[in-house]
């Protein structure tokens, strides 16, 4: 289980998250929503402990958020990391699987196959041999999925994974990523622009804005008066076409939800 | 040409230089950090002619000056917005300051221009041993932080997740890419470090998508250049320094034309 207690979370002056209390159950799927500087990028690097608190305390699988934790994958966003290199995509992963310990960069028969095992898990085999600046934006992501998965984390933390991809290959990433949650039985959080995409796969949504959280059911959470009394502003929540469609007059909310 | 000491002595001297800076620069490249190690060979020529100054020796008066710079660098980081603006401006203002410095001993102009441009073929024996002891140094210290060094230059945000210090490691890195320039300024001078740190190093990620082979192919090319420059600086008797770096150039825009098809 991940909980945060009463965290707050200060930047610049402002509070990103302010007094939050919730909790993410084991092998639970949650999307992370919410406007642009909302707070779900500084929310995951809180929980990787990357973040100081101002207040409370997060707990991950029963221990205080620290850095360095093994349990937790992570997959940052893409359009900040992995750089134009022509190194080919086993060695970036090879070099990831035990990165953070000194030494020599070699590859043993186990790491080997860790790393295949995780380019399997993704079905992007093919990507072992291809050089990163050759990576289209789909199979750049799959990599950096792959990456999370070394290790063997009970927690994935996803960053956007949906970013520059088109609607076929954001419905393959997450019919990936809810497989792999059922094989490997991780919790998984996943922060996204829109909710659409989302709505079949995942349990439970948790929205962020101003400083506020609300995490719950799609039914729960996504409503009129739930989301105007998060954004302290009038919003309207349309259905249709087993789709929703968030109405504003405030440009940044319109600009989260009826996206795709 | 082996019957000279001064020739054997620079095919010594060379192949240590060029071997460190093949690995070394391996690194800087993928890092993209190409144009701060080009700078601390500047700020190593305030450091040398400053040293001479003092009535220290230049390659003291470098290494401290280059080693300090690079660490510098490195724990200003990715802070530094306007990175390659401060980096232009710390290697125009040290290449001033050298100057300055050699108006001082205006008798040594020969001395300037070994600075420079490298003086290869004036290598003595105790600058061979105090090459071969820095080359060790960094290329332990290199061989211990590799695989964290690696996954910090290639994943970033992971590797600081993960629990690794990028801050650090960014800084020990630069330290050693100070080590490394001031090798490198013994063969070919401050101006030309780029013909042995930068050239091969690159011209080998060209070539291999592997990082364990692309290591010992930038030594590998690092090494011929450099025998090469010396070589045929001995049949021309033109420099070799011209040499090295004229190798380095064309093989780099080879490998670039042959990757390209």
């Amino acid at each position: 289980m991940i909980s945060l207690q009463n965290v707050t979370i200060t930047r610049g002056g402002q509070d990103v998250l302010r007094d939050i209390s919730l909790a993410f159950r084991d092998s639970e799927f949650v999307g992370v929503l919410g406007p642009n500087g909302a707070g779900k990028t500084t929310l995951f690097r809180a929980i990787l402990g990357l973040q100081p608190l101002s207040a409370g305390r997060i707990e991950v699988f029963g221990a205080p958020a620290r850095r360095g934790n093994q349990d937790i994958g992570y997959m940052p966003q893409t359009r900040s990391t992995l750089p134009p290199s022509n190194i080919c995509g086993f060695d970036v992963l090879a070099n990831a699987a035990r990165g953070h310990e000194f030494g020599l960069p070699l590859s043993g028969r186990r790491l080997r196959e860790e790393v295949m095992a995780a380019l399997e898990d993704v079905d992007g085999v093919e990507l072992a041999a291809r050089p990163l600046a050759r990576l289209s934006g789909g199979q750049r992501q799959r990599l950096l999925l792959a990456t999370a998965l070394l290790g063997a984390p009970k927690l994935l933390l996803l960053d956007e994974p949906l970013i520059s991809l088109d609607p076929a290959a954001q419905a393959a990433m997450i019919a990936l990523i809810a497989r792999l949650r059922r094989t490997r039985n991780l919790t998984v959080l996943f922060a996204a622009h829109d909710i659409n995409p989302l709505l079949g796969s995942m349990d439970r949504v948790l929205y962020l804005s101003a400083g506020h959280a609300a995490l719950g059911t799609v039914d729960e959470v996504i409503t009129s008066e739930g989301l105007s009394k998060l954004y302290g502003s009038k919003i309207e929540v349309l259905r249709a076409g087993g789709r929703i469609f968030v109405l504003s007059d405030r440009p940044d909310a319109h600009n989260m939800c009826d996206h795709a | 040409m082996l019957d000279y000491d001064f020739m054997r002595h620079a095919f010594l001297a060379a192949g240590i230089v060029a071997v460190l800076a093949g690995f070394v620069g391996y690194f800087l490249v993928l890092r993209g950090q190409a144009f701060a190690g080009h700078a601390l060979s500047h700020v190593g020529f305030a450091g040398a002619t400053g040293a001479v100054l003092l009535g220290v020796s230049p390659l003291a008066g470098m290494l401290g000056v280059t080693v300090l710079g690079g660490v510098l660098m490195g724990a200003l980081g990715e802070r530094l917005a306007e990175r390659d603006i401060a980096i232009g401006v710390i290697l125009t203002m040290s290449l001033g300051l050298g100057l300055l410095f050699l108006h001082f001993f205006t008798s040594y102009a020969t001395a300037a221009t070994a600075l420079l441009f490298g003086d290869v073929l004036g290598v003595d024996l105790p600058t061979i041993y105090a090459l071969l002891g820095l080359a060790a140094l960094s290329l332990g210290i290199l061989g211990v932080i590799a695989r964290p060094l690696l996954f910090a230059s290639l994943n970033p945000e992971l590797a600081e997740a993960k629990g690794v210090s990028l801050r650090g490691l960014g800084l020990v890195f630069l330290g050693l890419v100070g080590l490394t320039t001031a090798a490198c300024a013994q063969i070919v001078g401050v101006l030309l470090v780029f013909a042995l740190m930068v050239g091969p190093a690159a011209t080998a990620q060209r070539l291999s998508m592997r990082v364990l082979p692309g290591l010992g192919l930038a030594a590998g090319i690092a090494l011929a250049e450099a025998w090469a420059g010396i070589a045929l600086s001995y049949y021309t008797d033109w420099p070799a320094s011209f040499w090295i770096s004229a190798l380095s150039g064309v093989v780099y825009l080879l490998s670039v034309v042959f990757r390209a098809r």
